[in-house]
């Protein structure tokens, strides 16, 4: 124990061993004071908690509490000797994890600046978001576009570079936000004319947000995307008013008008001076030659957007639809040829494939996937399937189960391609398919004692392999491993991530 | 074993047809010394008879197979039972096992791994099919939690270890034993002791799975 009573107190320790006794309190006011220590389950001591009585007393308050929480992985030694207010300085210098300010990914509700602020100096998260919020309202705003700054500007934990050095080379990025921008100033011009108060005073700092946030949007990494449309949907809407609506409904669409219309119509009526309209008419004026202006490019970058989004889908789709003209009418005529001499087989076949595309021209099934309830299901669907076209026996172990979604559906859709390659070049009299959905992923293996192939050496247009199988797993996250060699038989596996929600899901209903 | 190495073989099974193919099959490897056809006369013909395996039928009118297991087992301990179905109802085959069973097949099997299996088990090991692996994947799969488990004097066998796992994961993808061994680079002796410890744990676990499809055969 140091010579300085406080010593005690702000020497680090893990929070966890304090329940049993009663900490030394630092001004020696001791009373209710030594009950404030962190109760073991709390995650943080908030320091706006009320049943302090020492408030004022800064360095105490945050000496004490967020000492204890989870991102302080400091050891110091036990102090002695230099008076108090240097330890407190040299505290606050050495709080925190001793690493860069990152934001945390993992602990956030926007771009978790808050978390990384936290971590970086040592507070509990959501004392840095109350401090935000609290700043936010009273600079009027200005909070926010720093905060969007921030996001940009410091890179994730574990990523090396920001998402603001990748969107210096996202020109159309840069155009979108800087159109973005200039679109809420108008707006926030014309709603100001109308109306002195609120949007105009909180409005202004968001055409930054905006900008920002356009570029955030557009150079996220994949997982920050989630986030981001969490918080950009309600923005939208609120910080543009009617001005840019994405998801405009005609819903949306007429409650804006009648609310625009009558809230024109209230201030007309109500100030019934013509003094009112004169600034207006000026304004008009500015905003309608600020729409001559910059209208045509407005339009060409919402344009520029749409058709970038439609070529991306006609691309996919016709990924799609390749893969699965393969999986069905081409493996059917490749059949049919074999069984040429056998004029029922191929009857039998060409009527099955007419069924099969009809129902995915006309009805929207697609052939190949299939239409089973859960993922056992889908598996000894498969089995049926392959064993009555092909006439080679599947054998079928499955473990587990998890309801269908896209994922899993696309994990069946490759499984299938695999049996049915497995039946039709390998030669064995026998195939096995091991499914098992586990907790964190779902898994496909596809096995014969056949003659086997060479990985390597497979020709770039044979498409199963290539395509239908580590195309469609690559699409939906998952991976493909193929053991062959030549006379060694095959074994493809296919593992498809589960995503936490469906994981969860089914973790009580996996019997 | 007799003297001959080869093992004595009884088979109890409702089928004579199936009983007759099985030991033209089988006649050039092992013995089949004897034949029944229900569960009253299968007890009596093993207990004069004493063989190395019983290769049983999982459906047998009057008790079916554990009912035999059931009535032998304490007298003849070294009596082991192969047992083999057609079903592939997991409580059929867990309840059998669970009653004593040293292993299962499906009947779909082929002639040599049934002789193969057979010689397995008159050796003292365990035989898994691939589908009764499956089964044992799913009956362990989840962690067991502690409304899942009856109180047990060894937790242990409520649980599979890793490699356990992965030895019936391969099973459960029709690789022999032999494969095995070359996969995860143990000896083929090893693998047999992996399934012989699943096995045990299968016998003698008291999970809630485990036991509910053994109570709802009447066995438990």
């Amino acid at each position: 124990m140091g010579i300085y009573p406080g010593a005690t107190l702000i020497r680090p320790r893990p929070g966890r061993r304090l329940s049993g006794k009663a900490p030394i309190p630092l001004r020696g006011n001791t009373g209710d004071d030594g009950h404030v220590q962190q109760d073991p389950g709390q995650p943080a001591w908030p320091p706006f908690r009320s049943d302090r009585s020492d408030r004022s007393d800064w360095p105490d308050r945050h000496g004490r509490g967020s000492r204890h929480d989870r991102h302080d992985r400091h050891a110091h030694g036990d102090w002695h000797g230099p008076p108090v207010w240097v330890s407190w300085a040299e505290r606050w210098l050495n709080r925190g994890d001793g690493k860069p300010l990152r934001r945390d990914p993992e602990d956030r509700i926007a771009g978790g600046i808050a978390a990384g602020i936290a971590a970086w100096r040592g507070f509990s998260p959501t004392t840095v978001r109350i401090v935000f919020v609290v700043v936010a309202l009273f600079t009027r705003g200005w909070a926010v576009p720093f905060y969007f700054a921030a996001w940009l500007l410091i890179p994730a934990r574990g990523a090396e570079a920001s998402i603001g050095t990748r969107a210096r080379h996202d020109s159309r990025g840069i155009a979108l936000a800087v159109g973005l921008a200039s679109l809420l100033s108008v707006v926030l011009l014309l709603a100001g004319v109308l109306n002195n108060g609120l949007i105009d005073t909180y409005g202004w700092p968001q055409v930054v947000s905006v900008a920002c946030l356009a570029l955030i949007w557009r150079n996220a990494p994949e997982g920050e995307q989630a986030a981001m449309r969490r918080l950009v949907e309600p923005l939208e809407s609120l910080g543009t008013g009617g001005g840019r609506m994405r998801h405009g409904t005609a819903i949306r669409l007429t409650v804006a008008v009648a609310l625009l219309a009558s809230g024109l119509g209230w201030l007309l009526s109500t100030h019934e001076n013509l003094a009112l309209l004169s600034p207006l008419g000026g304004v008009l004026l500015v905003a309608a030659g600020l729409v001559v202006l910059l209208g045509p490019w407005w339009l060409r970058i919402a344009r520029d957007l749409v058709l970038e989004r439609q070529a991306r889908a006609r691309a996919e789709e016709r990924a799609d639809m390749a893969t699965r003209v393969h999986d069905s009418v081409l493996q059917t005529l490749a059949l049919i040829q074999r069984r040429a001499d056998d004029p029922q087989q191929v009857v039998q076949l060409a009527r099955a494939q007419e069924r099969e595309l009809r129902s995915w021209l006309f009805e929207g099934r697609a052939p190949g996937e299939a239409d089973a309830a859960s993922f056992a299901a889908g598996v000894r669907q498969i089995q049926r399937d392959v064993e009555a076209r092909h006439g080679v026996p599947v054998e079928v172990v499955t473990v587990g189960d998890c309801p269908l979604d896209d994922d899993i559906g696309a994990l069946l859709a490759a499984a299938r391609e695999a049996t049915v390659n497995a039946a039709k070049w390998s030669g064995a009299s026998v195939i096995s398919l091991y499914a098992e959905a586990g907790p964190d992923a779902v898994e496909v293996a596809v096995r014969d004692r056949g003659k086997g192939f060479d990985p390597d050496a497979v020709p770039g247009d044979r498409k199963g392999l290539a395509e239908s199988i580590h195309g469609r797993m690559a699409r939906h996250g998952g991976s493909v491993t193929v053991n062959s060699a030549p006379g060694e038989g095959t074994k493809v596996t296919l593992t498809m991530p589960r995503s936490a929600t469906a994981a969860a899901q089914t973790g009580a209903g996996h019997r | 074993m007799s003297g001959t190495g080869r093992p004595r073989v009884v088979l109890v099974d409702d089928h004579g047809l199936f009983r007759s193919g099985v030991r033209a099959e089988l006649g050039g490897q092992v013995d089949v010394v004897g034949e029944a056809e229900d569960v009253a006369p299968a007890i009596e013909l093993i207990e004069r008879l004493v063989p190395d395996v019983v290769l049983l039928d999982v459906h047998l009118p009057g008790g079916g197979g554990q009912a035999v297991i059931a009535a032998v087992k304490n007298e003849h301990p070294e009596v082991r039972f192969l047992a083999l179905s057609a079903s592939d109802a997991p409580e059929d085959v867990i309840a059998v096992i669970r009653s004593g069973a040293r292993g299962y097949v499906t009947k779909t099997i082929s002639t040599a791994d049934l002789a193969d299996a057979i010689m397995r088990v008159a050796d003292g090991d365990a035989v898994f099919s691939h589908r009764l692996a499956g089964f044992v994947l799913d009956a362990f799969a989840a962690a067991p939690s502690p409304a899942d488990v009856k109180p047990s004097f060894d937790p242990e066998l409520d649980q599979l270890t890793s490699r356990e796992r992965e030895v019936l994961r391969l099973i459960a993808q029709g690789y022999t034993y032999k494969e095995i061994a070359r996969e995860l680079y143990i000896s083929v002796k090893t693998v047999e002791t992996h399934v012989s410890s699943v096995l045990r744990k299968l016998q003698l676990s008291t999970r809630h799975q485990l036991t509910r499809w053994a109570a709802e055969r009447r066995l438990d």
